[in-house]
């Protein structure tokens, strides 16, 4: 039995011990916005945030982050798809297949947090862990500083 | 299946007894195709073509037989129909509706549901207008009977039906609607294109809320009690099998429940994904190699370079080329190749299957839901009409996701089926890297000869790369006299050969044991890439500018010279660069559309920078410009991943690559500026979820030579150190 905080609640969960954290979060507590694309850290649809830092679920085990850590999901983000950067994706109209998006906005939201006014060159190290296939890279460029204006 | 069905009228009709007073209102467009609307929670409808529900909250449900992906067809069919409804754009919704070929065929893909070819919104352009319309006179004539007036006095406006000094909803009147005749399709008048409130104006997509949430479902999100997981594992060998295998130490392993033989392989059956992985990492299986075992990329290069130098598959021939190519006052010889390329989409493959004793429940992405149903019937001993597909939103297709041989499906069929309990298969990365259906490799080699002003006067042009159509059900329409249209598609029907009386255009398809695919925009892929380069070796051959030189060649085709035109303009091909960048151009035409692309680069030592696109575009008629731009944006990105990093090899019969670090995609860091001009334009609509691909590739090499003098005539493009 792990207790994990997920989205500002504790949840005792009956899991293998070496199981990744994203698949206790979408097999596990269903939580399924936290998305599987490459197991292995390389494309970030998995990125969810510990403590406030972006994290890849996939390659973390879930007992690494069973010890009163914060961790937060697409699902948690916020209840409406009312936070800056949601509302930013938004306005942009920057989703297309969208199964990237969870990740990316994750990745961008934590990026805010810790730099409010990011660069181009912040924006590139935060967010080129993060594949989309469609091609969804310059909308989601200026969301993140459309997110940031927003605050 | 096209003709108008007086059972399923009745059914339609029994449907909406069952309602007690519900709201159903069907008819009849021209193409035998019917679309109906009624109530929400309409219970047993007959299943139309497509459905408008009017609610009594007055929503205006969309159930679409096309597949979201991506492209944005969530919102672009929908805008067709609320455009001629004059519905209220917020209170529309849309859905996938259940696979049915008997209602949401094509007839030009042989009345089968399929999403694919850029054809979604060309090809429904008048019907589901009429779908709108038919919908809007309807209510109009609910309104004239209630007030006692004559239609003609009666207008609609978002929503609403207006009679006088009355308004009444949609939904109030949907009732009533309901009860009355199908009007005459050929009554259906449309709004002249200058009245259009939808069509044409930039509008964002209906799929947003979902997507940007973590609400949307995939296939890979499908969960429910009593559900398990699968993973397979397949042969490391095209055409390999299993000798044999020991499943005791997976079966071992916390989770898993049942370890079963599949026709691809061996399925490791547990309660989650990662009990299921595990299980499959402590499977013992001896595989059967077959006869790919000895596969390598550099000796298929070789063998393909070995039949081009034989007479191949004639696709096309005028005049005597190898005679004009001896009076030629200059002659240049080439040769390109691209490699075998997956598609890897964002969403692994997976399918989720539940047998029962009369039917097949699906739950996947699929681009392709009739195959599915027929392929899943066989397997099962179902008819294809008990197979039920629910569409889900497909976490990228890019053409993988439409199998003429359904493997995706059809394996997780069996798996299902062998499991005797509803299991999803799930791909990993790896087994989707690894998994075959790829673009094929192609090898081109060309002799052109000029004349003494540089033009060309003869061409000989050979092909060399698998045929994704030999051997599927499309061979029949698509191979003619031995050659795949899509093997060709790009040069056979090139604006450059087809005016020029000497040329010879040759094909050879050979079978290699690798699966191949469409890959988004086909054929385009790397013809669009020879061409557009071979262009512009003219073009410096001839000592022209490589825009004059096109201007010249292409004046008896004003689309491609209008996007060529706008497009220099918008990148001010003739102004000053920074210091280390230069420009390059490509035009192409795909799939009814044309797409100009001119790319600004830049070198970092080997590595190819790609600073700036600017983009023109000629679709026709653009329904929803936002839309258009986003999918140049996307395929832009595309073509940029396979023009500077993607690329399969072999070696010992086993795919070399196996992930995103090694199988590389465009990364952000790497995205070039964008922008996107459309050709206003009153021609019918062309595709627009590939067209954006093609021009990419020579474009950024044709921008490569001018600030190397590099040619590179292979993809992905790799500068050489100096």
């Amino acid at each position: 039995m792990l207790t994990l905080n997920i989205n500002g609640k504790d949840q005792e969960l009956d899991v293998p011990a070496d199981m990744p954290l994203l698949w206790v979060l979408r097999d596990v507590a269903h939580l399924t916005g936290t998305k599987f694309g490459c197991g292995m850290a390389q494309c970030g649809a998995c990125t969810v945030h510990v403590d406030g830092a972006p994290l890849r679920s996939c390659i973390t085990p879930a007992t690494a982050v069973a010890h009163g850590q914060k961790i937060l999901t697409i699902e948690g983000l916020s209840s409406d798809g009312s936070h800056p950067v949601q509302q930013a994706w938004a306005e942009l109209d920057v989703v297309q297949c969208g199964y990237c998006q969870s990740g990316q906005i994750m990745s961008a939201a934590a990026l805010l947090a810790k730099i409010p006014k990011p660069t181009d060159s912040d924006i590139d190290q935060a967010l080129s862990g993060n594949i989309c296939r469609c091609g969804t890279y310059p909308r989601i460029r200026a969301a993140v500083k459309r997110a940031a204006e927003i605050g | 299946m096209n003709s108008i069905n007086p059972v399923s009228r009745r059914g339609f009709l029994k449907g909406s007894a069952v309602l007690g007073g519900g709201l159903v209102v069907a008819f009849v467009i021209p193409g035998g195709h019917r679309f109906a609307f009624g109530a929400e929670n309409q219970g047993e409808v007959f299943a139309p073509n497509a459905f408008l529900r009017i609610g009594n909250d007055n929503s205006v449900t969309v159930l679409l037989g096309h597949s979201e992906m991506g492209q944005g067809i969530w919102t672009g069919l929908t805008m067709l129909i609320a455009e001629e409804l004059d519905a209220d754009w917020s209170k529309i919704r849309v859905e996938h509706a259940p696979a049915s070929a008997a209602e949401y065929g094509l007839p030009a893909f042989g009345g089968m549901q399929i999403t694919g070819g850029s054809t979604s919104i060309w090809m429904e352009f008048d019907r589901y207008r009429q779908a709108g319309a038919a919908a809007r006179l309807m209510l109009i004539d609910a309104a004239a009977k209630r007030f006692d007036m004559a239609p003609s006095q009666i207008h609609t406006e978002s929503g609403v039906v207006i009679a006088g000094d009355k308004r009444v909803t949609y939904g109030e009147l949907a009732d009533d609607a309901g009860k009355l005749p199908v009007p005459d399709p050929a009554s259906i008048k449309f709004k002249e294109a200058k009245d259009w409130k939808v069509i044409g104006k930039p509008t964002k997509r209906l799929d947003i809320p979902e997507k940007i949430t973590g609400q949307a479902k995939f296939g890979m999100d499908v969960q429910f009690d009593g559900l398990m997981t699968a993973v397979v594992a397949r042969p490391p060998v095209f055409g390999g099998s299993v000798k044999s295998f020991e499943g005791a130490e997976a079966l071992a392993v916390p989770g898993v429940h049942k370890v079963v033989q599949v026709p691809t392989g061996v399925a490791v059956i547990a309660d989650h994904y990662w009990a299921a992985k595990l299980g499959r990492d402590a499977l013992k299986v001896v595989w059967e190699p077959g006869p790919n075992a000895g596969l390598d990329s550099q000796q298929l290069l070789e063998s393909f370079r070995k039949l081009a130098a034989t007479p191949g598959t004639s696709v096309s021939q005028a005049g005597d080329a190898t005679v004009m190519l001896g009076r030629a006052a200059k002659t240049i010889e080439a040769e390109y190749s691209v490699p075998y390329l997956a598609h890897a989409p964002m969403e692994p493959l997976n399918c989720t299957v539940k047998i029962t004793k009369d039917t097949c429940e699906i739950w996947t992405g699929t681009q392709f839901q009739t195959l599915d149903q027929m392929i899943a019937g066989k397997i099962t001993g179902l008819k294809p009409e008990q197979v039920e597909i629910h569409t889900q939103f497909l976490g990228g297709g890019f053409g993988r996701r439409a199998n003429p041989t359904s493997d995706f499906v059809s394996e997780a069929v069996y798996v299902a089926k062998a499991a005797g309990e509803p299991v999803k298969t799930v791909w990993s990365r790896e087994d989707d890297i690894r998994g075959g259906y790829y673009r094929s490799a192609f090898l081109h080699q060309a002799r052109i000869g000029l004349d003494a002003d540089g033009m060309p006067i003869a061409w000989k042009h050979v092909l060399v790369g698998q045929s994704i159509m030999a051997g599927t059900s499309f061979e029949a329409t698509m191979v003619k006299d031995g050659v795949d249209k899509t093997s060709v598609e790009g040069v056979s029907d090139s604006p450059y050969l087809e005016g020029l009386a000497n040329h010879l255009i040759d094909l050879h398809s050979p079978q290699t044991g690798i699966s191949v695919l469409w890959l988004r925009s086909v054929g385009h892929t790397h013809t669009a890439f020879v061409m557009e380069s071979l262009i512009d070796e003219l073009a410096e051959a001839a000592g022209k500018d490589p825009v004059e030189y096109r201007r010249t060649l292409l004046k008896a085709h004003p689309r491609h010279l209008g996007v060529l035109n706008l497009a220099v303009e918008k990148a001010d091909w003739k102004a000053p660069l920074p210091d280390g960048h230069a420009l390059g151009v490509a035009v192409h035409e795909s799939f009814g559309s044309y797409v100009a692309h001119v790319a600004e680069v830049s070198q970092d030592n080997l590595a190819i920078r790609v600073h700036r696109v600017v983009c023109a575009v000629d679709c026709g008629i653009a329904v929803n410009p936002q839309s258009i731009a986003a999918q140049m944006e996307s395929g832009i990105t595309f073509g940029l991943g396979f023009t500077l990093h993607s690329k399969l090899t072999f070696k010992n019969g086993q795919v070399q690559q196996s992930n995103f670090h090694d199988y590389q995609v465009l990364r952000l860091n790497e995205m070039p500026v964008v922008e996107v001009h459309i050709v206003p334009s009153t021609d019918k609509p062309g595709g627009i979820g590939e067209v954006g691909v093609p021009p990419v590739a020579p474009a950024v090499a044709n921008a490569v030579f001018a600030l190397t003098g590099q040619r590179l005539r292979e993809l992905p493009l790799q500068l050489s150190g100096v």
